[in-house]
């Protein structure tokens, strides 16, 4: 399998990529890890006429902290990430999920930016964005914004990015210390998308829970934020009932696509299970 | 399409070539070095097969273009013996424990199984299973392979290799 013909292009600093971009005009496409789109070429599912290749530049990469907040640099890999101390420190859940996209050679290859900037649902990081209240910094030719990643997400495939934007940075709020965590994929096997996944972060204070996000993967055209599950634990010790009633919330929100991993009863059946397990092992972590 | 010309650092040795921007680096490695170790199994980025070693990542040379690789430094498994051509601790590993059956997964194990040991010299059974979870054996049910890169380990820490009781 041979891709179509393109031109290469390999710029060495974010403005050049955009003047790239927008010159190229709707034939180019952005390379960043290449794990989704160079098999997508591959197919011809994809024939963009140009590839503006982000490796050349320097600037993407990298994690950093900023005060209160991790900054995440676009082209900064999963492979990366999990060797990172900084993330293993603050942000100990992008670990958790890291280790469950794909398989040690994709994670060398595959960027944070590309999972969360591609739109697509079976990616594993844009609902933790969303439970992290992470904001993407896009830049293209008339300036850079910022957009929450709850803001980002409009349908599969589609997202808040204009023709000729680049995502840039990933900037994630570093949750309260001794909160709890936990990311719960279910997958037909190693590599695979999630049939279902759930994550969650909380804190904890004398048996109860004080606050709480809970994000979904691959349970809508877009990842979700479930808030009225949440809503359902705040206050709660997660008894029987409120694991419960967080479940039935967040199942009301799913309404994932029937596919090769099961039809939607069953993958709504097993999301709920997810959010569950995500619960009760995030409380299990709060210190 | 206009070629471009890239050169790299394979097995130790300067090559170049020319390639059209969707080379793919296994095709590169293969047509153009002629260093047909490395194989081609699904084509899909799932079965590692194509596993080659860039800059110090495993790397599926299906998923990647040649032109990618301009100035990198690569090994392939005709770059994983000894300098005197001795086999290395993971080739005779997977002789010694019957890694492999029809071999044709064996080239990208052994280079995945080389970076997971430089980054992990004593690796447990449960690393070693997700260490190589990107590379796919239709033959061996990945017990032998699993004992291999355990000899391998094994040699490398200077230590006597005891297969675990079954």
């Amino acid at each position: 399998m041979i891709p179509g013909p393109f031109s290469y292009h390999r710029p060495e600093s974010v403005g050049d990529a955009i003047k790239l971009l927008a010159s190229l005009g709707e034939e180019a496409r952005p390379l960043a890890g290449g794990h989704s789109l160079i098999p997508m070429m591959k197919l011809r599912l994809a024939t963009p006429g140009h590839l503006v290749d982000l490796h050349g530049v320097a600037a993407l990469k990298g994690i950093r902290r900023d005060s209160d907040r991790i900054v995440i640099g676009a082209m900064t890999t999963q492979h990366e990430l999990l060797a990172s101390d900084e993330i293993r420190t603050s942000l100990p859940i992008l670990q958790e999920a890291a280790a469950l996209i794909a398989d040690p050679q994709v994670r060398y290859r595959g960027t944070i930016g590309g999972n969360v900037a591609n739109g697509d649902p079976g990616n594993d990081m844009p609902a933790l964005m969303l439970t992290l209240g992470a904001a993407y910094r896009l830049e293209g030719p008339n300036g850079a914004r910022e957009v929450m990643a709850s803001d980002f997400y409009q349908g599969a495939y589609f997202t808040a990015l204009e023709p000729g934007e680049i995502l840039t940075t990933v900037t994630i709020p570093v949750p309260a210390a001794g909160h709890g965590y936990a990311y719960e994929k279910l997958k037909r096997k190693v590599g695979d998308y999630a049939t279902a996944a759930a994550a969650v972060v909380l804190t904890m204070a004398g048996g109860k829970v004080t606050s709480c996000a809970i994000g979904l993967t691959n349970l809508h055209e877009t990842p979700l934020l479930a808030a009225d599950a949440a809503k359902a634990v705040i206050g709660s010790s997660l008894d029987d009932a409120s694991l419960k009633q967080a479940a039935a919330a967040a199942q009301a929100i799913m309404s994932p696509a029937a596919d090769a991993r099961g039809p939607v009863e069953y993958r709504k059946h097993v999301g709920g299970i997810m959010v569950t397990r995500a619960l009760q092992r995030a409380a299990s972590r709060t210190k | 399409m206009a070629k471009t010309h890239v050169t790299m650092k394979v097995n130790g040795a300067e090559v170049e070539g020319l390639v059209e921007p969707r080379t793919l680096l296994v095709h590169f490695i293969r047509e153009n070095l002629q260093l047909t170790g490395t194989h081609i199994g699904c084509e899909t980025t799932h079965c590692g097969a194509c596993t080659v070693d860039i800059d110090g990542m495993s790397v599926k040379s299906c998923t990647m273009f040649a032109v990618q690789a301009n100035g990198s430094e690569i090994t392939t498994i005709e770059g994983i013996a000894n300098a005197d051509g001795t086999l290395a601790y993971l080739q005779e590993g997977f002789r010694q424990m019957h890694g492999l059956q029809c071999g044709f997964c064996t080239p990208g194990m052994i280079v995945r199984a080389h970076r997971l040991l430089k980054e992990n010299p004593s690796p447990t059974e449960d690393e070693i299973r997700h260490g190589i979870s990107g590379n796919i054996c239709r033959c061996t049910g990945y017990q032998n392979i699993v004992k291999a890169i355990q000899y391998a380990a094994s040699k490398i820490n200077g230590v006597e290799f005891k297969e675990a009781a079954e």
